[in-house]
């Protein structure tokens, strides 16, 4: 898939020497990697592999032991640079809260930084809910929603600053199939019409293959491959070739 | 819990800070005020109403069998204002909104909802622990207003319908006035205020650093209530102090 062509607001991210340790685990091992404006770069890999610490440590959720992440060229540990750039985060779970409506979540944002009046918050609210197919459930709590409808309610909420970067913590987990493709496809078309950048952590093979410019495959801790879909398809790794051809082995019995 | 002071004095501090955006976080204060109140009022009348009867019924016998009829009215008023329902409500309402603190933030940390706030740039500070700080330092100091009130009744109530001490609720009112002042009130509001954030600092504290699954957040409400109530009666023992002189 090639990188969009309209005009993006998308921003670089760049990852220099990544380390986190928790207690004596070192999850990240030196990790280096470059997010290209306006690209859907997917990163890959097992469970446990560091993917998730990796996306934290990009929106500022964490602190490295060592290294540096750029935005747009400009290291977030630097002052007012984490203010600077739009970004958000599609949390695994959705994150929503359950005590305010889908409305209340989405619009969060520009209510409690009072960024536009009541009137023109519910118009951007009922407008980016719009965009992820779900226009008229702003009175619904998250707990009438199924899991599909909570990732794109989060997807709408992260829309609502008008991100850069957006992240997306296995947005296709816990999801059927049909449910994880529309999720894609919602991520690739932001991408196409905003031209935002898309970072996304997964280990959904079909999804990383289908939305992706370029693939990254990290594996405890440390970045296997990194190259376009067919690179990464083509790569003699062991483990990454383990980890795509992964399948059941179970003899044919005769009938 | 000696090992989380620092953490919790920071919190406090913070709170503190962030005290002059208070107004603009009224509506959650008012919902955190409403919940507290109509969760906690018929209990504590019931709690207050008993606690004044069973002084009466413990020290009023004694008093008047050595003539002091007098002193039984003072003496359920002053222990009822000064020590019992600052420091008995204050225990329930760490077992009844403390727990329920910790539990929701708790769950908020551990389904990843305060990273989200934290992503678009809101202070949980601000946004969970402020209104639930301000509504319990209102709160608290009310509902000990009315135990107070209706633990001498209790008291009163007592003294008239038991035998053994048979004195009449005028008489009752009439003597513990000559003992009971303002400042005794008052000294026992105080102290429930200063128990309000003891509560609200140690149950926000718990539930924000919450870790794992339901497993720690029911280790974090047991923290938060035993945490609460320990750290409430070493207090009191210290503003006793402090207010005696």
């Amino acid at each position: 898939m090639n990188a969009p062509q309209n005009q993006h607001q998308g921003v670089s991210v760049q990852v220099r020497g990544l380390r986190r340790s928790f207690g004596k685990q070192e999850v990240l091992k030196g990790i280096d990697l470059e997010v290209r404006a306006g690209e859907i770069f997917v990163l890959m890999g097992p469970s446990g592999s560091g993917k998730s610490v990796l996306l934290r440590h990009v929106i500022g959720l964490e602190v490295p032991d060592a290294g540096e992440i750029l935005i747009g060229g400009e290291s977030i540990q630097a002052s007012g640079v984490m203010d600077k750039f739009r970004m958000a985060m599609v949390f695994q779970s959705g994150a929503l809260f359950s005590s305010l409506t889908v409305g209340e979540n989405v619009g969060l944002y520009l209510s409690e930084h009072r960024l536009q009046p009541p009137a023109e918050i519910a118009r951007v609210v009922s407008e980016k809910l719009a965009v992820v197919g779900l226009k008229g459930t702003e009175a619904k709590f998250p707990s009438e929603l199924s899991g599909g409808m909570k990732k794109r309610v989060a997807i709408a909420r992260a829309l609502v600053i008008d991100p850069q970067l957006i992240l997306y913590d296995e947005p296709t987990s816990e999801l059927d199939p049909i449910s994880a493709v529309v999720i894609g496809e919602e991520i690739h078309t932001l991408n196409q019409r905003i031209g935002v950048t898309s970072m996304v952590v997964t280990h959904d093979r079909e999804l990383a293959f289908g939305i992706a410019h370029r693939i990254a495959v990290i594996n405890e801790g440390e970045i296997l491959a990194v190259g376009s879909p067919d690179e990464v398809r083509r790569s003699h790794h062991p483990i990454i070739r383990e980890f795509l051809h992964a399948d059941f082995h179970r003899e044919k019995s005769s009938l | 819990m000696f090992q989380n002071i620092g953490e919790m004095v920071l919190l406090f501090w913070r709170t503190l800070c962030a005290l002059p955006l208070v107004w603009r976080q009224r509506a959650k204060v008012f919902e955190q005020f409403y919940e507290i109140g109509n969760a906690s009022l018929l209990m504590i009348c019931v709690l207050s109403f008993f606690l004044g009867g069973v002084i009466a019924l413990q020290t009023g016998p004694l008093l008047v069998e050595r003539g002091l009829h007098n002193a039984v009215g003072g003496l359920v008023g002053i222990a009822m204002a000064k020590e019992l329902a600052p420091i008995m409500m204050a225990i329930l309402i760490a077992g009844r909104v403390g727990s329920a603190m910790a539990a929701e933030i708790g769950s908020m940390r551990v389904y990843q909802e305060i990273d989200a706030l934290r992503t678009m740039n809101i202070n949980p500070v601000t946004y969970l622990v402020l209104p639930r700080l301000v509504a319990l330092a209102v709160a608290l100091p009310m509902l000990v207003t009315f135990a107070i009130l209706v633990g001498w009744l209790g008291g009163a109530v007592v003294c008239t319908v038991t035998g053994q001490i048979d004195i009449p609720i005028q008489s009752f009112f009439t003597t513990m006035k000559d003992v009971v002042e303002v400042k005794d009130v008052a000294n026992g509001v105080f102290k429930s205020f200063c128990f309000a954030w003891i509560i609200g600092v140690v149950s926000c504290h718990q539930g924000l650093i919450t870790r794992g699954g339901p497993r720690g957040i029911g280790r974090s409400v047991t923290k938060a209530v035993v945490n609460s109530i320990v750290l409430i009666v070493m207090f009191d023992y210290v503003l006793t102090r402090i207010l005696l002189h």
